[in-house]
């Protein structure tokens, strides 16, 4: 069992670690086994393709909180340049589970507000798993604010696992923080677009998620619960989470599908982490071509649009119509 | 047990626990869930489902409230002809399409929300008020639907909004569905408060997850009935997070008042003369008192 790789991944992880041990062997010998090391690599890309190609609803949901998969920052550091964290509420204190800032997307400048977990368990407890507190909603819509008032387009990157159910949380207004949330973005009079990268979870994710457009990474998710929160109450276990994720359809290509979301980015081969650059990249061309169409459009067209985007959200039968 | 009935094969053992009176007709006594006293059903309805012995607040349809708040036959049902739809065809231990249907034959409702347009003390608002026997009053695309349908009326009218708040949260069997009418009954309501009409949120209990972390949190005045529960998450799924025992009162009205989130407590028998007297004064009325 290769630590780091997911349960489906372990064929991949396997042939990988037999080709850096030839790569180690063929550094000290003489012998030629470029050829030998091609022909695993290639085996490789097949085998992930084909591994790739077929993930359920809930291998989907462990690659969207894959040990390994980018963050945030990881993005914030290479899409952007002059990236200048803020932090704090002004009212209570600041929660790194939240990140933001204002820093220039290809020379303009820009708001950027994402969840962040992180790699190691130090990292994790100061970060708090990225479950945001009221104080990270509240700084967020303080930055929101400030990119209203200084006409800068909000981008916005998800990925949490929702927001954290404690007790000083709910005494400092959980439900509040996110519902404020919720309004003022739905009026704020400058472009919010909004990224899924990893885990939607919920109205944790749900309070920086209300935008002009939401895009999401082909491996990330979107639900109102998490799988497993979902099986335990309806099938009153957490083992039939996959069972739950597929019911659900959190996927990126479902959401898409159900015309709950705009746009699905692709991801490389083997999902984001297996190459972050390159995911950056991609990532980066979506962002770029969706702010160049939202910001040509007036600030009264953006909300009117907004709105009705808003209001379009639900399926059910009208008998009177 | 007593030793005789142990004695008994169990076949003709008969099930005689106290609570289970087979010779009262059902529904002529109530027992409070605060104090355990046995209430005579029309004396409790006399007092809009509030103990007299102990002013516990029980929980109540959404018609049943609506018509003590709204003046009689003022109510015209809005967004009545909405009825809830199976889009992903969502199967857990049952189907949801099956849920739905004996949901909507145990209430007579089509799904958890009815909102109304009325009068109240002769002047005009919408009233909006959660069915929570319906799947636990759980937010999916009709109940978000009809708010919204509520909120319209409210703007195109220009008068004030009064929302009743009792739900689990979210509809899981709506998945994201369900989530986005957070974002959806917030937007209307952002709408009103930029035109400056009223929305008052009544919290009664229970008021959790998404319906309250969108429109029952966003009241020009929110408003709570003694010792509801009231929160984000719930106190199971806390408990097992922290792994500490909750403070007394912990996600009650009483604490939300405290903590600054609820601005007071109103009396279920008061709540009609509260509310037209608050409306009255943000819409520039007349007093109603």
């Amino acid at each position: 069992m290769h630590l780091n790789f997911l349960e489906f991944e372990q064929p991949i992880a396997e042939l990988e670690a037999k080709i850096e041990e030839l790569r180690y062997v063929g550094n000290d010998t003489e012998i030629n086994i470029s050829d030998e090391i091609q022909r695993l690599e290639s085996k490789s890309k097949n085998l992930t393709k084909q591994i790739f190609s077929s993930l359920s609803a809930g291998q989907i949901s462990q690659l969207a909180r894959h040990p390994r998969r980018p963050y945030t920052q990881d993005y914030i550091d290479r899409i952007f340049t002059d990236f200048e964290e803020m932090h704090g509420d002004r009212a209570f204190g600041d929660d790194p589970a939240i990140v933001g800032g204002i820093a220039r997307l290809n020379g303009d400048p820009v708001m950027i507000i994402g969840h962040q977990k992180g790699r190691d368990t130090k990292e994790n407890v100061r970060r708090n798993w990225g479950m945001p507190r009221p104080e990270g909603y509240r700084k967020a819509l303080r930055l929101m604010q400030l990119a209203e008032r200084f006409k800068m387009p909000v981008l916005t990157f998800i990925d949490t696992a929702g927001a954290y159910p404690g007790i000083g949380a709910e005494e400092r207004g959980q439900s509040e923080a996110i519902a404020r949330n919720l309004l003022v973005m739905a009026g704020l009079k400058v472009p919010i677009l909004c990224t899924v990268i990893g885990e939607g979870g919920s109205g944790g994710a749900l309070a920086i998620g209300v935008g002009d457009r939401v895009m999401m990474l082909q491996y990330s998710t979107y639900s109102v619960i998490s799988p497993e929160g979902c099986a335990s109450i309806l099938w009153k276990s957490a083992e039939y989470a996959s069972t739950a994720a597929d019911a659900m359809g959190i996927t990126a290509d479902r959401l898409k599908q159900l015309g709950l979301i705009d746009q699905v980015i692709e991801e490389p081969l083997g999902s984001a982490y297996r190459d972050v650059d390159g995911m950056a990249t991609r990532l980066k061309d979506a962002l770029t071509e969706n702010l160049d169409l939202l910001t040509a459009m007036s600030v009264d067209k953006l909300l009117d649009a907004r709105y009705d985007r808003l209001m379009g959200f639900g399926r059910y039968k009208d008998l009177a119509v | 047990m007593s030793w005789l009935e142990k004695l008994m094969p169990s076949r003709i053992k008969t099930d005689t626990k106290p609570s289970d009176k087979r010779n009262v007709p059902e529904g002529l006594w109530t027992k409070c869930d605060g104090c355990s006293a046995v209430l005579f059903r029309s004396d409790l309805e006399r007092n809009l489902d509030v103990c007299p012995k102990c002013d516990h607040h029980m929980r109540i349809g959404a018609r049943r409230r609506l018509g003590w708040f709204l003046d009689p036959d003022s109510g015209v049902e809005l967004g009545a002809s909405i009825e809830p739809e199976d889009i992903l065809k969502f199967r857990d231990s049952k189907k949801y399409r099956d849920r739905l249907t004996q949901a909507q034959r145990a209430t007579g409702e089509k799904d958890a929300l009815i909102v109304m347009k009325g009068t109240v003390k002769g002047n005009p608002l919408v009233a909006a008020a959660f069915e929570f026997k319906f799947m636990g009053g759980s937010m999916g695309s009709v109940v978000g639907e009809r708010f919204i349908r509520g909120a319209e009326v409210s703007l195109r009218d220009n008068i004030p909004m009064v929302c009743f708040s009792a739900s689990g949260g979210a509809r899981m069997q709506e998945a994201l569905f369900s989530l986005m009418q957070m974002a959806k009954t917030s937007a209307a309501l952002a709408k009103m408060s930029k035109r400056g009409i009223p929305f008052i949120s009544v919290m009664t209990d229970p008021t959790m997850g998404g319906v309250s972390a969108s429109f029952a949190m966003l009241g020009d005045l929110n408003l709570a009935e003694p010792k509801a529960l009231i929160g984000f998450a719930g106190p199971r799924v806390i408990q097992q997070t922290v792994r500490e025992t909750l403070p007394d009162g912990f996600q009650r009205s009483e604490f939300l008042v405290e903590h600054g989130a609820v601005d007071m407590i109103v009396d279920r028998r008061d709540m009609r003369d509260k509310v037209a007297s608050i409306l009255a004064m943000l819409t520039k009325k007349p007093t109603t008192n």
